[in-house]
């Protein structure tokens, strides 16, 4: 089973595909910036969205990779490529916290106690501009931390083909592990809990962490299913591959709807003022038919659509539940964060779209820029011949 | 040999790709009953003997579903239609507080059913003998061998071109094997007095530890604890409290709740000036005051108040509601008499609450205009 098996040949992206990325990019930019001269506390819970937005899918993705590795998955190593190059966008993390850091006080109200206010004024120990900056940094260094290191070895075994580098990089993973949960819970807390200081949940963090596995995995299967299906990997990758992707998507938005029922059943039946008030804001007026709107693009059409077995393994199906799933993050991310921002009435305008486009964009040029200079299938792997092969 | 039955002709393989194949083979060959059996799960042979997929999923989803919906309809009938009590301030029907029960409800319906139905159906479990157990065949595949069965039964059947195909397809050992006649004769003897015996043993001994348990333990240090308990029983005297009462007599000047007292003992006319009705006038309000009109007041009033009731003709007769004393009464006043009484009238305070003598006033009000309408009334 030596992997020279595999005959892999280098596919470059149509030049459509490039100008496609840099013009969602640039229109991307422009509506945040033009967003940022004329509302800027809009555009900033926006970034928000988009920060949180991305840090799933770039974390998430590195999150994948770790898994693969200390799992010992096979099925998974022909499109370990797709989540190595999505966990890249760590590196550019920073083009979406700089103009928040900026923004800090515009956005959270805990920078700027009153002094009457003893529940926020015990947090400041926590909750405060200086220490805030500082988790955001310590966290992005750890995440370029990892990923550098472990897609470095990954990278490296192409060339050398050695199975080492497999096991230094199982240990990395294992190390990464704890810093995930870690890094992630905390920032769950500090760029959305944070938005209303009084208010505290305890699974907040694991929430967070479903959306985030589940955006990943959803921007995976989308590039997957779509490269894969023009002739981007290798041949012989089969619908048992596809099942498991599928049967992932399906598992994990399970695993939201289970999270998300205990934090809403805990607080209704506990009933308790201070806690009860962030669910109310979220059914106030139109953002009563966004939260139903949420059970339902969230949980049900992915449940429906995934539930049966021919579903999960079907590229069309599958193609059009990740979008599905993928949107949902980002529904789930706005219903989170933008009743903190306007009260009574959802707000959704052209400020709205700039960020998923600029983020959109961003992930087609590192697509572009990879495929093009690295090996979309990494040939190295001493797992790769059996996950080809992999059979159910 | 002419008393056996044949079950099937089976082939020894060496290795999983050998029997794979050889599954594939038999697929082309067109035979549909044959088995293959190996010491561990193929990847891939469902595939390759062109199995559908199971029908278990099926068979979970329909017991899933319907435990889910059974679950929310006896939650719903039992706290919202049956025995309706608010619980924790929610409304009867509270749907977030039945999910994790159906949850519950659905996953082991659906699991218990899906392994029974495998057992059951699939493996049509009370039969449990197969003509491959006991057999060398049989020893083999589950130790290091990998074999292929094809019954005889299958409509291809053919002996000569069975062999010839197993052949074929490189089998090691050729073999047949035919069904146990002692297994298929075999009958099950329930009268048996052992199996009956032992029947009667089960019997006592469940029927004996449940009782045990139900009866005994439950009395025994240390699961009794609960019956000891150093609280104040009802009519029980009281160690604690000097005058030795168990009961205690609320603070002075307590007010139960949502109780508010009555201002004005003793000065009915007081009443007649300061209160006021505050119930209005409307369908709901007269239905309330008919009743407990027709209940409490019309037994001397009368159900026209004019006093004709079966009490009239005796000493004191009660008086008719429509004299012009009381039509000229203001509401609080009627009240006063109601909630004091008058004369031999007891109070009626207990029976009826301050809202519904409040109704019992404006149905009066409804019985005197009926018989001295005002002229507006007439038009």
């Amino acid at each position: 089973m030596s992997s020279s098996l595999v005959e892999f040949k280098k596919k470059e992206l149509p030049k459509r595909v490039l100008n496609i990325g840099i013009a969602l990019l640039i229109a991307g930019l422009i509506i945040v910036i033009a967003g940022y001269v004329t509302d800027p506390v809009r555009t900033a819970f926006n970034n928000i969205l988009g920060l949180t937005f991305l840090i799933s899918i770039g974390v998430g993705s590195l999150f994948f990779v770790a898994v693969e590795y200390l799992s010992g998955a096979v099925w998974s190593t022909p499109f370990r490529r797709v989540g190595e190059f999505l966990s890249s966008s760590i590196i550019y993390l920073p083009i979406l916290i700089i103009p928040l850091l900026l923004n800090v006080d515009k956005v959270f109200h805990w920078t700027h106690p009153i002094p009457t206010d003893k529940l926020v004024q015990s947090k400041a120990p926590y909750l405060n501009v200086n220490f805030f900056i500082i988790r955001v940094l310590v966290f992005w260094l750890i995440w370029l931390a990892f990923y550098y290191f472990i897609i470095n070895n990954s990278r490296r075994q192409d060339q050398t083909k050695d199975q080492y580098l497999t096991k230094k990089n199982i240990k990395l993973s294992a190390v990464f592990m704890p810093f995930f949960a870690i890094t992630i819970t905390f920032t769950a807390i500090d760029w959305l809990m944070s938005l209303e200081p009084h208010w505290f949940s305890t699974i907040f963090g694991v929430y967070y962490f479903s959306g985030t596995v589940l955006a990943a995995l959803a921007a995976g299967t989308i590039i997957i299913v779509l490269l894969n299906e023009r002739g981007y990997f290798v041949k012989g990758i089969r619908k048992d591959n596809y099942y498991s992707l599928g049967a992932l998507l399906f598992a994990f938005t399970n695993f939201w709807a289970y999270i998300a029922f205990s934090q809403f059943l805990l607080i209704w039946y506990a009933n308790l003022p201070e806690e009860t008030y962030w669910f109310l804001a979220r059914w106030n007026g139109g953002w009563k038919y966004v939260s139903v709107g949420l059970i339902f693009i969230r949980f049900v059409i992915p449940y429906v659509g995934l539930l049966s077995q021919p579903s999960k393994s079907n590229p069309k199906r599958l193609l059009l539940m990740s979008c599905v799933i993928l949107f949902a993050h980002y529904y789930d991310l706005y219903w989170l964060a933008m009743p903190t921002l306007s009260k009574n009435e959802t707000a959704f305008g052209w400020i709205e779209l700039g960020f998923p486009i600029l983020i959109a964009g961003l992930i087609i040029l590192i697509f572009v820029n990879k495929i093009k200079k690295e090996n979309l299938v990494p040939v190295g792997d001493p797992k790769l011949k059996r996950g080809i092969d992999f059979k159910l | 040999m002419n008393n056996k039955i044949l079950y099937s002709y089976t082939g020894i393989f060496d290795s999983p790709d050998d029997i794979t194949h050889a599954a594939k083979e038999a697929v082309k060959q067109g035979y549909t009953k044959f088995d293959v059996n190996t010491p561990y799960p193929l990847h891939g042979m469902n595939k390759a003997m062109n199995l559908s997929p199971s029908k278990l999923g099926y068979i979970a989803l329909i017991f899933g579903l319907s435990a889910a919906l059974g679950t929310l309809l006896s939650l719903w009938w039992v706290s919202a239609i049956d025995y309706p009590i608010v619980i924790g301030g929610k409304p009867l029907f509270s749907f977030p507080a039945y999910v994790p029960v159906m949850f519950e409800v659905t996953v082991l319906t659906a699991s218990i059913a899906t392994v029974l139905a495998m057992l059951f159906i699939f493996f049509k479990l009370p039969n449990n003998a197969h003509p491959l157990h006991g057999t060398d065949y049989m020893k083999k595949v589950s130790s290091d061998k990998y074999g292929i069965s094809i019954q005889a039964d299958d409509p291809k059947f053919n002996e000569e071109k069975i062999i010839e195909f197993l052949q074929s397809v490189n089998a090691k050992e050729i073999n047949t094997l035919y069904w146990n006649n002692e297994e298929i004769n075999h009958e099950n003897k329930i009268l048996d007095p052992k199996f009956l015996a032992f029947l009667i043993l089960v019997a006592v001994v469940t029927s004996g530890v449940t009782y045990f348990s139900l009866n005994k333990l439950m009395f025994m240090v240390p699961f009794n604890w609960m019956d000891e308990q150093p609280k104040q029983s009802a009519q029980q005297k009281s160690i604690f409290f000097v005058d030795g009462f168990g009961m205690r007599q609320p603070v002075a000047g307590t007010i139960a709740r949502g109780y508010i007292p009555y201002q004005f003992k003793g000065q009915p006319d007081l009443a007649g000036e300061k209160l006021v009705n505050p119930i209005p006038v409307s369908k709901e309000s007269l239905q309330i005051g008919q009743t407990k009109y027709d209940t409490y007041c019309s037994p001397c009033h009368g159900y026209h108040a004019e006093s004709d009731s079966r009490l009239h003709g005796q000493f004191p007769n009660p008086p008719s509601l429509h004299s012009d004393k009381v039509r000229n009464w203001n509401d609080g006043r009627i009240f006063a008499v109601i909630t004091e009484g008058q004369n031999i009238m007891p109070s009626y305070s207990t029976q009826l609450t301050v809202d519904e003598r409040w109704a019992v006033i404006n149905y009066l009000r409804v019985l005197q205009r009926a018989l001295n309408a005002k002229e507006s009334d007439l038009k």
